[in-house]
């Protein structure tokens, strides 16, 4: 039994960095109804940032605010740039265009940072905290803890404050909005401005796990849109509800079913998605969407 | 001029305009021909690989090009593909023009299998589905080591060029996909211009139009996802007779992805388009590689965006523009 509890514990660590992403997935589509495939490439992208501000003697937690108010600045530019143009065009093109992006950010940190591995500084003490039997790192408390504050800040953004019921409101019908005076080109960039923020702290939670190099979030990619794919991709609550699941099933997978073991942990995400779409394609928090031809 | 002497006119300059439409086509063929003596083995195997990236283009096209579904793992299929050839070759000595309908046969069937659950997903589930089987097969493929070789692959002889032919290794192979690529090239033109291609571009432009004019879309996305896997398996059965090995990390996501942009760049939707995107595959990373290891990926990444934006039907949509406005003027003068 503890070694049960130990093996859901581990996973939900890991569900919550899947979370992270998966979180930064929703922001953005809620908004424009784009998933953007290049989201883990600049996650991955602002924690190399990250990791040369340390380097350059920064104290951890300065670097990881310059970095996150960079990142944000960073997802409003890429909006207003590389994916107004195609506002509006076609699913295919909107995918193409984030394909591309995907492929340009992976290469462009080859290019700057190389592709050999770096250490990156672990922000949580080492050791455990123990409870009857089961030991839980304090490194998957940190990162529960901060996925846990990241989703309530942006709770209280949305709910509470007047930019969050902007946001909410162009969320709901950008047309409606407009004519009540809401400025939504500029809420879009807010929208991709905060997935970039997000994004960029899971990147900085899987990078001292993981090391890092360019391909850090290509994995934890399809975790993420697995756990989007669940919690319905719509829904900010969701992606944290989808993302432990997804975490929890696959530490459980990996470790109860012989046949899967640790290198086909991989095909979990791919079993939930094909899943979820065929049984309840809106996912678990999700609004069915009503097409109107 | 009468009435009818004006359609006559038109009517011989139409067969003249179609006739020099057949003599390019003899003359590109000539010289595709031609080219394999003149060049040193690398350059013919360089080419070979243009042609068996134009294979899996075209397959990746007839889906996404004309149907407009959307697949970001079309490197599975040209794995599958590949790794039944060389199964087959490897395993149970088949002699290797067998192995071709065999890996048709498997990719098609594989395809056929995603198809099905693919037709009720739209636009961007399908590309996260499609992404998620790429991402699965390369450990799938570790997996199996006994019979996929695991991590180090399996290595095959290369295919032996008949005596009576008198050519060389590489020139043999050359003119082997070269056959290959051309009959699959004739074959989709025409299932492109027949009722099927009308379908299908009917689901792309309009897919609730298509529904209400008949066209059953369930039937010909599914077929259209099993014939582009298909093309794709050729693809993947020529490239293991060319390389001679096969590995999981040949086969990585990565390939997946350089297809798409490879069509996108080449022009989605277009006859010419394949081809030029296997170019484009070929030869853009070996030139840029020598500028940096990640220059293929900024360059990849830079011109699918910016195609995308002033030239969505890519490089043979530019070719088409420029000839017409050079025809125009020409008239003109």
């Amino acid at each position: 039994m503890a070694g049960f509890l130990q093996q859901v514990v581990e996973g939900l660590g890991a569900g919550a960095i899947y979370a992270g992403l998966a979180l930064a997935l929703v922001l953005i589509y809620q908004f424009t109804g784009i998933v953007n495939f290049a989201q883990g490439e600049l996650a991955m992208f602002s924690t190399y940032l990250a990791w040369q501000l340390t380097a350059a003697g920064l104290p951890f937690w300065l670097a990881l605010v310059v970095t996150l108010v960079v990142s944000f600045a960073g997802g409003m530019l890429i909006e207003r740039v590389i994916i107004r143009p195609v506002e509006g065009a076609p699913e295919l093109t909107v995918v193409i265009v984030t394909v591309g992006l995907f492929i340009f950010v992976n290469a462009a940190a080859g290019w700057i940072w190389s592709f050999t591995i770096k250490d990156f500084p672990n922000p949580f003490p080492e050791g455990a905290f123990r409870a009857g039997g089961v030991s839980v790192g304090y490194s998957t408390l940190g990162i529960l803890g901060v996925v846990a504050v990241v989703m309530g800040l942006l709770y209280l953004l949305f709910q509470h404050t007047k930019i969050g019921l902007g946001m909410r409101a162009v969320a709901s019908s950008p047309q409606s909005a407009r004519l009540v005076g809401i400025r939504v080109g500029w809420t879009l960039a807010l929208g991709w401005g905060l997935a970039a923020t997000v994004g960029a702290v899971s990147g900085v939670l899987v990078a001292p796990l993981l090391f890092l190099d360019p391909n850090l979030m290509g994995g934890v990619l399809i975790y993420a849109f697995a756990a989007a794919t669940l919690g319905g991709f719509d829904s900010p609550l969701g992606a944290v509800v989808g993302g432990l699941v997804v975490g929890v099933a696959e530490t459980l997978a990996g470790a109860y079913v012989g046949f899967i073991g640790s290198d086909l942990k991989i095909g979990v995400p791919l079993v939930i998605i094909l899943g979820v779409l065929l049984l309840r394609p809106q996912g678990l928090f999700g609004r069915a969407v009503v097409e109107r031809v | 001029m009468s009435e009818a002497a004006e359609a006559r006119a038109s009517g011989s300059r139409w067969r003249v305009a179609a006739n020099r439409r057949w003599i390019i086509m003899a003359l590109l063929l000539a010289l595709t021909c031609y080219a394999p003596f003149q060049l040193v083995p690398f350059r013919v195997f360089q080419f070979t690989m243009v042609l068996i990236y134009a294979v899996a283009l075209l397959g990746l096209n007839l889906l996404v090009g004309h149907t407009g579904q959307i697949s970001l793992g079309h490197g599975a299929y040209f794995a599958v593909g590949a790794y039944t050839a060389a199964i087959l070759l490897h395993s149970w000595h088949v002699p290797y023009p067998a192995t071709l309908p065999a890996a048709a046969v498997a990719a098609f069937a594989l395809g056929l299998a995603f198809g099905v659950p693919a037709v009720r997903l739209r636009g961007l589930y399908l590309a996260l589905v499609t992404l998620a089987i790429a991402i699965f097969l390369v450990p799938l493929l570790k997996r199996f080591e006994s019979v996929t070789g695991g991590s180090m692959g399996l290595t095959l002889a290369k295919p032996v060029p008949p005596a009576w032919t008198g050519l060389a290794e590489d020139q043999w192979l050359y003119f082997l996909t070269l056959a290959v690529a051309v009959v699959a090239f004739l074959v989709t033109r025409s299932v492109l211009r027949s009722r099927v291609g009308r379908a299908l571009h009917a689901i792309r432009d309009n897919e609730a139009a298509a529904e209400v004019m008949g066209v059953r879309l369930s039937f010909y996305k599914t077929l259209s996802f099993a014939w582009s896997a298909m093309l794709a398996g050729i693809a993947g059965c020529l490239y293991t007779w060319v390389i001679g090995y096969v590995s999981p990390d040949s086969f990585v996501v990565t390939l997946s992805i350089t297809l798409l942009a490879g069509l996108v760049v080449g022009g989605l939707g277009s006859y010419w388009g394949p081809l030029l995107g296997g170019l484009f595959v070929m030869f853009v990373p070996s030139i840029s590689q020598s500028v940096n290891d990640a220059a293929p990926g900024v360059v990849f990444g830079l011109l699918i965006i910016a195609v995308m934006y002033v030239a969505p039907t890519g490089l043979a949509g530019l070719a088409g523009r420029a000839a017409y406005s050079i025809k125009k003027t020409l008239r003109k003068e």
